[in-house]
């Protein structure tokens, strides 16, 4: 440990001592320099943890149900001394249901580019499924992760590999390994994984990489101005011993190019804004080589935002607003199967978010735990936007459900109140602000709002600024 | 014993031919070949295919085999092969056999084979070739030879020499093989190479043999490999008669087994040369 750490310093020193050199007597780079590149060591947890510090591992947030306890060394290794060892927990873990973070380099980060893959060998207690192993995750900006999902372990040590898709992007990587297991593949059983010998190597076994965006699909998307990410980015490569590999890979690793640059623009950093209403064709390439699959951007040009709520926040219940702080939520799509229809398609334009809901039927929203004591609120405000015209038969009706004295949905004691609001009252391609009046006698313990199309062409929506207030 | 200094022995001769004498001759000068040995250096040019000259394929060289053949060219290969541009092309300075996914006269694969049966046939002597093969599960390309008077024994009194074929679902294995009476189809005199931390897909690599009386040579690169001699093979050696040469991008077949879903289409074999050599 103490070796590698004075290697490090020792290359940071070197770095400085150009900088200043350079800078003080302020002239060109002369063509006999070589500039100096952060270090290139390949290991990353051989017996111990190499050129990384002891505080190395950084665990996923607890508050999200990381368990940071199940981390340590073992002595049944690979190779050498010392493996890592992860005892992955129980989903009802007081600790925490699932283990996982990152190997961080705390320094300058490392010049990859000599090599061409992760590599790593690992066993597990049983022959579970890892989440997700992977590098290029540092926690500040993700741009080069790599993740391989679900992957099947033996219990006998094998070699695994996560293919780079492009190692001239990583000049200064800090992102060395990230893992996160459950116990989905084991009926809820805790298991143990043991992982050594992680390195970068330069591999030439694996070839032929193929790369997707959007699960290689031609997608259409109807979208306002702002900025637009493209996910589902995949890469497949053959395996040495002729298999296929899939990984997941950032869209830092692509470049993004647009069929008509007056709709969308792709900046020097690889960031997609949609500026204008139009329609353009994103596609990507990877190192010169053609991605497939592409989005087909439908832009409806600025998005107007929702009028901004007025009311004082010492009178408002807020349920969904960004001027507000909400209630703890259970959901803003419940999923209710199986006669919903509705998807989620939520936005944000310029840091505001908005629900969108597509192929709208019915949807709810859900604050049970706890419910809300909406006895002193006079109103419930919501603002809604439905795209397009309006069709002639355009009905929206909104039912807010009280759960009575058991607090819980359903149990024969919940109250509703239910409101119908017909195509006089609402607009098409712009926003609707609707405010009702409390009718309902039972409200100490709102727990649900169901909205409706009715059976009417009101099938995409919008809805902002959700909340109980008094007057 | 005998084997290996033969083995080395030839080695040298190889990498002398390749002109890499200057720096390999120190390696190699060290080792002590086995003087009572009869070798026998092949550095007259008899034959050579640069592919320099864009268009189809030298008529003067090479023919093309066309169709199904016999139960799929008796492998139950999936492809009809073509002579067209489509299948087959001299490009770029390199001949281009194209495996292409397509209904064809009731096939679903096109792709070509050519043969210098009847244009070119020679016994002994070195037939090399530098190949950047194609890859995916159920992909088949080859080079190879038959003895001249195939139409009349009929396979495999012929013999067969196999200087490479290989699997592209086993993209860093290749295998060099001999077929005759009582050793072939699938029980040939057979070796595979597999190349260290490299596969074939993703480079050119040189394929050959050095073949003269009682023995076959196999080599890849710079590496021989291998050494095929009558006492290997279990039936009459059938090898001391001129062969023609055959270069083909089969699809599917016994060998391979089918084409999946990860199976990518059209798939190319690229030929930099072929050059064979003769004793002077």
């Amino acid at each position: 440990m103490k070796k590698f750490k004075f290697i490090s310093y020792f290359t940071f020193a070197i770095v400085g001592l150009l900088t200043t050199a350079l800078v003080s007597c302020e002239r060109e780079f002369s063509e006999d320099i070589t500039l100096a590149t952060f270090p290139t060591i390949p290991e990353v947890f051989t017996d111990n943890p190499v050129n990384l510090t002891d505080e190395f591992f950084i665990s996923f947030d607890p508050a999200d149900g990381a368990n940071v306890n199940g981390f340590d060394t073992d002595n049944d290794a690979y190779r050498g001394t010392q493996a890592i060892k992860i005892d992955v927990p129980a989903p009802n873990d007081p600790d925490g249901g699932f283990i996982g973070g990152i190997f961080l380099d705390r320094g300058e980060g490392r010049n990859l580019t000599e090599y061409t893959a992760l590599t790593f060998w690992a066993k597990g207690s049983t022959t579970a499924s890892v989440g997700l192993f992977g590098f290029g995750t540092d926690f500040i900006a993700d741009k080069y992760a790599v993740s391989l999902n679900e992957t099947t372990l033996s219990t006998a040590w094998r070699k695994y590999i996560i293919p780079m898709p492009d190692p001239s992007k990583l000049v200064q990587e800090k992102g060395m390994f990230i893992f996160s297991a459950g116990t989905e593949s084991t009926g809820d059983l805790g298991y143990s994984i043991w992982i050594d010998e992680i390195r970068f190597e330069k591999l030439n076994t694996f070839a032929q990489a193929r790369t997707s965006i959007l699960g290689g699909e031609d997608a259409t998307r109807q979208v306002y101005n702002g900025e637009l990410v493209v996910d589902g980015v995949q890469q497949t490569v053959n395996l040495g011993d002729g298999s296929e590999l899939v990984v997941n890979i950032a869209s830092g690793y692509l470049d993004f190019h647009t069929s008509d640059p007056t709709v969308v623009q792709i900046d020097a950093q690889g960031k997609i804004m949609v500026v204008a209403e139009g329609t353009a064709t994103i596609t990507a390439s990877l190192n010169g080589v053609e991605a497939t699959g592409s989005l087909i951007v439908e832009s409806k040009g600025e998005f107007i935002p929702a009028p901004t709520p007025t009311q004082d926040a010492a009178n408002v219940i807020s349920i969904y607003s960004d001027e507000y702080t909400n209630v703890n939520i259970d959901f803003y799509n419940g999923f209710w199967q199986p006669y919903q229809t509705t998807t989620s398609a939520d936005i944000e334009v310029n840091g505001d978010n908005i629900l969108g809901y597509e192929n709208f039927n019915f949807v709810g929203h859900q604050f049970s735990d706890p419910t809300v004591d909406a006895t002193s609120m006079t109103h419930l405000h919501m603002d809604i936007l439905i795209p397009g015209a309006l069709p002639s038969n355009a009905k929206f009706i909104v039912t807010i459900k009280d759960f009575g004295a058991n607090g819980a949905d359903g149990g024969g004691d919940d109250k509703t109140q239910k409101v119908t609001l017909l195509s006089s009252q609402l607009r098409g391609d712009a926003w609707t602000t609707i405010d009702i009046p409390l009718t309902l006698s039972q409200r100490s313990k709102v727990g649900q709002f169901i909205f409706e199309n009715g059976g009417s062409a009101v099938t995409n929506l919008y809805m902002d600024n959700v909340y109980f207030y008094k007057q | 014993m005998k084997f290996k200094n033969r083995i080395q022995t030839n080695r040298f001769q190889l990498f002398s031919l390749l002109g890499v004498i200057v720096v390999l001759s120190v390696l190699f000068t060290s080792c002590d070949p086995d003087e009572t040995q009869v070798v026998t250096n092949f550095t007259t040019i008899t034959m050579q295919d640069e592919f320099d000259v864009a268009g189809a394929p030298n008529s003067d060289i090479w023919g093309f085999d066309i169709g199904r053949g016999n139960d799929g060219w008796g492998n139950k290969e999936l492809q009809y092969y073509t002579d067209r541009s489509d299948n087959v092309v001299v490009e770029d300075g390199m001949l281009k056999i194209t495996a292409v996914s397509e209904s064809y006269q009731g096939a679903v694969y096109t792709s070509a084979r050519l043969k210098t049966q009847g244009k070119f046939e020679q016994k002994y002597g070195r037939f090399e070739a530098r190949i950047k093969l194609p890859w995916g599960q159920g992909i088949w390309p080859a080079f190879w030879m038959l003895g001249s008077n195939f139409d009349i024994v009929s396979w495999p009194q012929c013999g067969e020499i196999d200087i490479m074929e290989f699997k592209g679902q086993e993209p860093t294995i290749i295998s060099g093989s001999l077929h005759g009476p009582g050793y072939s189809a699938a029980s040939p005199v057979t070796k595979s190479f597999e190349l260290t931390n490299d596969r074939f897909d993703t480079g050119f690599h040189i394929f050959g043999i050095e073949w003269g009386e009682d023995y076959v040579n196999y080599y890849v690169d710079d590496v021989l490999y291998n050494q095929i001699t009558p006492e290997d093979a279990d039936g009459e050696w059938v090898f001391d008669q001129p062969f023609f040469i055959i270069l083909n991008l089969a699809v599917g077949g016994g060998y391979v087994g089918t084409p999946n879903s990860s199976t990518v289409f059209p798939q190319e074999m690229l030929v930099d040369y072929v050059r064979v050599y003769a004793a002077e």
